[in-house]
């Protein structure tokens, strides 16, 4: 530029010269790395079993369908929201699927069998839709709204359901639950190129910047030029499909859906987020740390299941896992968790 | 006006609200090049103006011109960057995103929807550096000083082509060095053909960098006159409709003899100050001056318990208050003005009257219950003591203005009757009226045996102390007495000697 200003260079910086510096952001991402490796060490003293092949894939096969959560909340997270609802979603979208197509008990079989996972999807971009109407249109707390969806998206199953399980699935629904591609579970497949595509999206595109912007400072967002009811918009429907696919992957593992389905689950999800260093005040957080966060969470609980702990202190332990790893992150990134 | 055009305009601007009337048909003209200062009371319209001239509110009636073209609609947010820019004294960078991301956020550089960091950083190093910021572009922005927010602020709303700046009040948290070098950039940027706009209630900054200033009142304009053809005096008088009275010199209201209030003892925080001792008398306004990171405020934090010292002692008046510990400063009769008051001054949504009684709630009913009619009583004498201007007590504080929010903070300090009264920085953003009753009230505490400490480096709060203690580096290094000059204070904090050389 012809108009350079040769000035008396401000002494902005404290320190002078701009400094190398590892990247905060990324040392904390991998903050439960090491967690995760003493866990693999533990377990394998445990029961030589914990690293075999079979072993390693039963893990994330089983948390392949709550990391889809876990994906979701995050990003709504990020944002500055928060979805409760996401765990009554998960059990209502195959839910509705199966009581649509099923024949027989208190199903209607309306439907072929060819739109069971349309519907399922259309469930997430519906209950998604009812959300942001009521969080970004009529500015309602999100809190509050969807723990009443979460109440009345649980209700609805049970009363479509009879309270019983729905078995006997079209198909469709049993595919990306049962198959493998490439010798391993499709589910697998699915939650691992989900998250990559999420980090990408997170990290490296407009879209994916414009939530830490929003989370973070909204009215900076704003002026900015980023349309922040339009992305939270996106974002709350974007969560709530996640949460109907992670709900058809476990339809298709157990061949049912229970009236149950999902129940609990959003306090694992939670913590999980918060683990990996997600904050719930909004801005702050990766979905890499989101994954390691309910990788950890799932390898613990095996390696107690491996151990021999009884089923009913599983609770216990569960909650007291969780509570520690927080301390641990909270050490580890030695950053205020909120 | 001659045939310069203007680079903005404003003329016949009406702006109502509800029943109040923001702004009254007033006018603006601010010519390319110009710093041009825009000064007035709190209420005189100075926000309304700045969100009108920034496209964030639309005005009743009047119109405002760019460049001699009409302003763009109100949703043409781009047209409207490109055209002024606005640094708030609220921040409006996200603070988790790095520095390079703020200044391009959401119009980062991409290729097949991804983003390409290294242009990005690089980009914006070059913008950095050609507004000669030097800040480096990885680091987080929530880790940058205020100082380097701003510049980061500034650099960000040239990168969208506008030359035309509205600063509003850019000083309120800066030191005096950081001032001068925010001084010293701007005019660097002005030679290079930045014209700005600057809102500040320092008079002594539009003296020394805005070339003309107008004079807002009571929603309309006053005058708009070069400020070398402006006396000061005549400045204030414009500002506040009747002539200024001349600061009269205070009588002190100290007791020597009597047992000292306030004795310190050997007191060290480090990294922040270090062995500090003295000791204020009933009745005494003590100073304690030193620039921003002097540890002034540390130390007036650690009287009232907001940090605990690391070593020494407090004694308010026999009492020793567990340190660290706030109730217990309280309980000793320790009256506090916190630096910041939105942040530590008061809760915004609640009441005055809440507010006001906040330090207090134990004499306001028998055990834990609260009356509500002594509270509204007590608020009332409070809300009449200080003048705040409000139709009654149950008002939230969030409704009133700056100068009136920072009387309630003092209210608040006061409602205890306290023995000793710690103020900080009390006068920070309020306008020239508000700020000397704020500080006549102080001299009043103090005339019924108030021991007053004021930490500040606002030469016009400490104008009425009795005795002034300068903090150089976390150490008392000077102690002047009343009837000093500007220029010993200005050279003791700066840690210069003014009689060498």
């Amino acid at each position: 530029m012809s108009d350079s200003p040769t000035m008396v260079r401000a002494e902005v910086t404290g320190t002078g010269t701009p400094r190398r510096r590892p990247a905060l952001a990324n040392l904390r991402d991998l903050a439960l790395v090491p967690g995760i490796i003493v866990i693999a060490v533990v377990g394998q003293l445990v029961n030589p079993v914990f690293l075999q092949y079979d072993n390693v894939i039963n893990i994330l096969q089983t948390m392949s369908e709550i990391a889809l959560l876990v994906l979701a909340q995050t990003m709504v997270l990020i944002v500055g929201k928060m979805d409760l609802s996401l765990e009554s979603t998960f059990g209502l979208a195959p839910g509705v699927a199966a009581w649509l197509t099923i024949t027989g008990g208190h199903s209607l079989g309306v439907l072929p069998a060819w739109a069971a996972v349309p519907v399922v999807l259309l469930v997430g971009v519906l209950v998604g839709t009812l959300n942001a109407l009521l969080i970004v249109r009529f500015g309602l707390s999100g809190f509050v709204v969807t723990l009443g969806m979460l109440i009345v998206l649980r209700g609805l199953l049970t009363g479509i359901s009879g309270g019983q399980t729905f078995f006997g699935m079209p198909e469709s629904m049993l595919y990306l639950g049962t198959t493998q591609w490439a010798g391993v579970p499709a589910s697998i497949w699915i939650c691992v190129l989900l998250f990559a595509a999420g980090i990408v999206l997170l990290g490296q595109t407009r879209f994916g910047r414009s939530l830490y912007a929003i989370g973070g400072n909204p009215d900076a967002a704003k002026a900015a030029g980023i349309r922040t009811d339009r992305i939270v918009w996106i974002v709350l429907i974007g969560a709530s499909v996640l949460a109907a696919l992670g709900g058809l992957l476990l339809a298709g593992r157990l061949a049912s859906v229970a009236a149950a389905q999902g129940n609990g689950y959003i306090f694992t999800v939670f913590a999980a987020a918060v683990i990996g260093g997600v904050s719930l005040n909004g801005g702050r957080g990766t979905l890499f740390g989101a994954f390691t966060g309910i990788l950890l969470l799932y390898m613990i609980q095996n390696v107690l299941t491996l151990a021999g702990v009884p089923a009913q202190w599983i609770g216990a332990l569960n909650g007291t896992i969780i509570l520690v790893a927080l301390v641990m992150s909270r050490i580890t990134s030695g950053k205020r968790q909120n | 006006m001659s045939s310069i055009v203007p680079v903005a305009e404003a003329s016949q601007v009406v702006k109502r609200y509800g029943a109040t009337v923001a702004l009254d048909h007033a006018d603006i003209t601010i010519l390319p090049g110009q710093t041009h200062a825009l000064v007035g009371r709190n209420g005189a319209g100075k926000s309304t103006l700045v969100s009108i001239l920034t496209g964030l509110t639309e005005p009743d009636s009047g119109t405002v011109r760019f460049g001699g073209r009409p302003a763009p609609g109100p949703s043409e947010r781009d047209a409207w960057r490109s055209r002024v820019a606005c640094v708030y004294q609220k921040s409006t960078i996200i603070p988790e995103l790095s520095v390079a991301e703020n200044l391009f956020l959401n119009r980062q550089e991409t290729r097949r929807g991804l983003i390409r960091w290294s242009s990005v950083r690089r980009a914006a190093a070059e913008l950095l550096e050609r507004w000669s910021v030097d800040v480096d572009v990885r680091r987080p922005a929530g880790e940058l000083s205020v100082e380097q927010r701003q510049f980061v602020e500034i650099a960000r709303s040239l990168s969208f082509g506008a030359r035309f700046v509205i600063l509003d009040e850019p000083t309120a948290q800066l030191d005096g060095a950081a001032i001068t070098r925010l001084f010293g950039h701007l005019a660097d940027l002005q030679r290079h053909g930045v014209t700005f706009l600057f809102i500040s209630h320092h008079l002594q900054e539009v003296y020394e960098i805005c070339d003309t200033v107008t004079v807002y009142r009571d929603a309309r304009h006053v005058l708009t006159a070069p400020v070398a053809e402006l006396p000061k005096a005549e400045l204030v008088a414009a500002m506040t409709g009747e002539n200024a009275v001349a600061a009269e010199t205070r009588t002190t209201s100290a007791r020597p003899g009597a047992p000292p209030v306030l004795q310190v003892h050997e007191l060290s925080l480090d990294p922040h100050y270090a062995d500090v001792s003295f000791a204020i008398a009933p009745g005494e306004i003590v100073g304690l001056a030193g620039s921003g990171g002097s540890g002034k405020t540390e130390l007036a934090e650690t009287l009232v318990g907001l940090r605990a010292a690391r070593s020494g002692t407090i004694l308010v008046g026999d009492r020793r208050p567990r340190p660290g510990d706030v109730p217990a400063a309280l309980g000793a009769g320790v009256g506090f003005v916190p630096e910041d008051r939105h942040h530590q001054g008061y809760v915004p949504e609640m009441s005055i009257a809440d507010n006001t009684t906040m330090t207090v709630m134990d004499r306001l009913g028998p055990g834990i219950l609260v009356r509500s009619g002594e509270r509204d009583r007590l608020a009332g004498t409070m809300i009449t003591r200080l003048e705040v201007k409000t139709p009654g007590p149950e008002l939230p504080v969030s409704a009133l203005s700056g100068g009136n929010q920072q009387k309630v903070v003092m209210a608040r300090a006061l409602a205890g009757d306290p023995r000793l009264l710690v103020l900080i920085t009390p006068t920070a953003g309020v306008d020239v009226r508000s700020k000397e009753f704020l500080l006549g009230k102080v001299a009043d505490a103090a005339a019924a045996g108030t021991a007053v400490l004021i930490a500040s480096d606002e030469l016009d709060d400490l104008r009425l102390c009795d005795r002034l203690l300068v903090m150089v580096h976390g150490r008392l290094t000077t102690e002047l007495p009343a009837g000093w000059q500007d220029r010993e204070v200005v050279a003791a904090m700066e840690g210069v000697d003014l009689d060498v050389r």
